[in-house]
């Protein structure tokens, strides 16, 4: 089938492409955008991997077409770094817990727990499982995910006492 | 695990659906979530000729109805649907089933009507749907069709929907006729968000001495298709729901399924999880229900 133009704003920037309708989000954005990041697994919605924000909602990339993102806002975990580079605290949380091994899944847990902190800024231990339960990790048993998202959700809220629930987005910072 | 190609449509309104429909022919098939067609067409299950998108499809999107039903348009978000107020109020047992689909993750895009739709055996929004007797509305070019869940699946991921209609709402009746409701859902899955083995659903309502009035009490992966047990229901009625009535009812629904052996489990083994089930969800139900009696 013939491809057909879409325009996709990725991580704030916009892009414009052809794209035949049979291309996934997810290789779209692995190799049409170049964002390696984002991660294939199982490739039919099983395994967590490709978890991207999509219009502000965490969502499996593979399960999406790309031509069906168009006009949509998309969040991958190139978009999570600071404007420096630097780790944001919950990729910096990840690695002072040990959350990864391998590090396969981690972009994946990286999107589903960082839309879960920007939801609620205080989760409980079951609400981090709930958030992360349809993320596949073979190496690290999940425990050090965990401890990490509740690591970065403390240190946010000290950094940022007043940040409730989506308070980070619209905040000015003087 | 590439989907074969396939020539797309984006439709703008309900109209277009069902012209795209109509013109499209047996090959077009309609995305909507994409959750259970998505992985399908990755392994080639499912090879569709058009998808006809109806995720930009207003009309299809929103919950509402009024005292004696609540609406939900076929492609409202299951995430939608689980933090809806309304919802809770009107049909309590989706509201707790809907915890039990899927992961956050395929519940953002995951909708209320495909899962009816496609009719997944082990689908818990089917067995919630049939265990309140919901009520489907359906178009096509040739006008809308009102469909009895009763008669609505066919068989193993087949329903009466024909190939030129598009699911566009379902209607769960609520129960306001008296009577204090309690619900229970119980499933066994082999890691949380898994499709379910078996899975049991319960509607009761109780009058304020605590006889049951009412039972509803359906299963999910012990046939092709979700099934209503009356036999259980009606072992229910007029009793005060006491361990030994609960049981008794519970083996009932034990004899009116006959499951088979796949992958995941042997037929004895659902049969008997069955049972469990069916008898948990009742005493969750009776005791949610209590639990409002005690209530000033
Ligand atoms: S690659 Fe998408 S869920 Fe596994
Ligand atoms: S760190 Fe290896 S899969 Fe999670």
């Amino acid at each position: 089938m013939k491809p057909r133009e879409i325009s996709v704003t990725v991580n704030a920037k916009h892009y414009r492409s052809e794209v035949p309708p049979r291309l996934t989000l997810l290789d779209y954005l692995r190799e049409v955008l170049g964002l390696t990041g984002t991660h294939a697994g199982c490739e039919h919605g099983v395994c967590g991997a490709c978890s991207v924000i999509f219009d502000g909602q965490p969502i499996r990339s593979c399960l999406m077409f790309a031509i069906q993102a168009d006009g949509h806002e998309v969040e991958t975990v190139e978009g999570l770094a600071g404007a420096d580079g630097g780790l944001s605290p919950l990729q910096d949380a990840f690695w002072e817990a040990h959350a990864l091994q391998c590090g396969y899944c981690t972009p994946g847990m990286l999107m589903a727990s960082h839309a879960l902190l920007r939801a609620n800024p205080d989760p409980t231990e079951d609400e981090i499982k709930e958030a992360i339960g349809g993320n596949l990790c073979r190496c690290t048993g999940y425990q050090q995910i965990v401890e990490a998202v509740r690591l970065a959700a403390k240190r946010m809220r000290e950094a940022d006492p007043e940040a409730g629930p989506e308070g980070n987005k619209d905040r000015v910072d003087e | 695990m590439k989907a074969a190609a396939f020539d797309y449509i984006r439709a703008g309104d309900l109209a277009e659906v069902c012209r795209a429909l109509d013109d499209g022919g047996p090959d077009c098939k309609i995305i909507a979530g994409g959750q259970t067609l998505v992985p399908m067409m990755a392994m080639r299950l499912a090879r569709p000729s058009i998808l006809i998108d109806i995720n930009a499809v207003g009309e299809l999107q929103g919950i509402g109805g009024d005292e004696t039903s609540l609406v939900i348009k076929a492609c409202t978000r299951q995430a939608a649907a689980e933090r809806s107020p309304e919802v809770r109020a009107k049909a309590p047992l989706l509201a707790k089933a809907l915890r039990f689909v899927g992961h956050p993750q395929t519940r953002n895009r995951g909708t209320v009507g495909g899962s009816i739709a496609n009719a997944d055996p082990v689908a818990e929004i089917p067995l919630v749907a049939l265990t309140l007797d919901a009520g489907l509305v359906a178009e096509s070019a040739g006008g809308a069709r009102n469909i009895g869940i009763s008669g609505f699946f066919h068989g193993l991921m087949e329903t009466s929907l024909a190939a030129d209609e598009c699911l566009t709402e379902v209607r769960f009746p609520v129960w306001n006729g008296g009577g204090i409701v309690g619900t229970g859902f119980r499933e066994v899955s082999i890691r949380a968000g898994d499709f379910a083995i078996v899975a049991a659903a319960v509607q009761l309502a109780l009058d304020e001495n605590g006889v049951c009035k009412r039972a509803a009490v359906a299963l999910g992966g012990v046939a092709p298709t979700p099934l209503r047990i009356e036999a259980t229901a009606e072992a229910l009625l007029s009793s005060d729901l006491d361990a030994k009535t609960v049981g008794e009812a519970a083996r009932l629904a034990a004899h009116e399924i006959d499951p088979v052996a796949d992958v995941h489990a042997s037929a004895e083994y659902r049969r008997r999880t069955a049972r469990v089930m069916v008898e948990r969800a009742i005493l969750e139900a009776r005791d949610e229900a209590l639990g409002r009696v005690a209530k000033p």
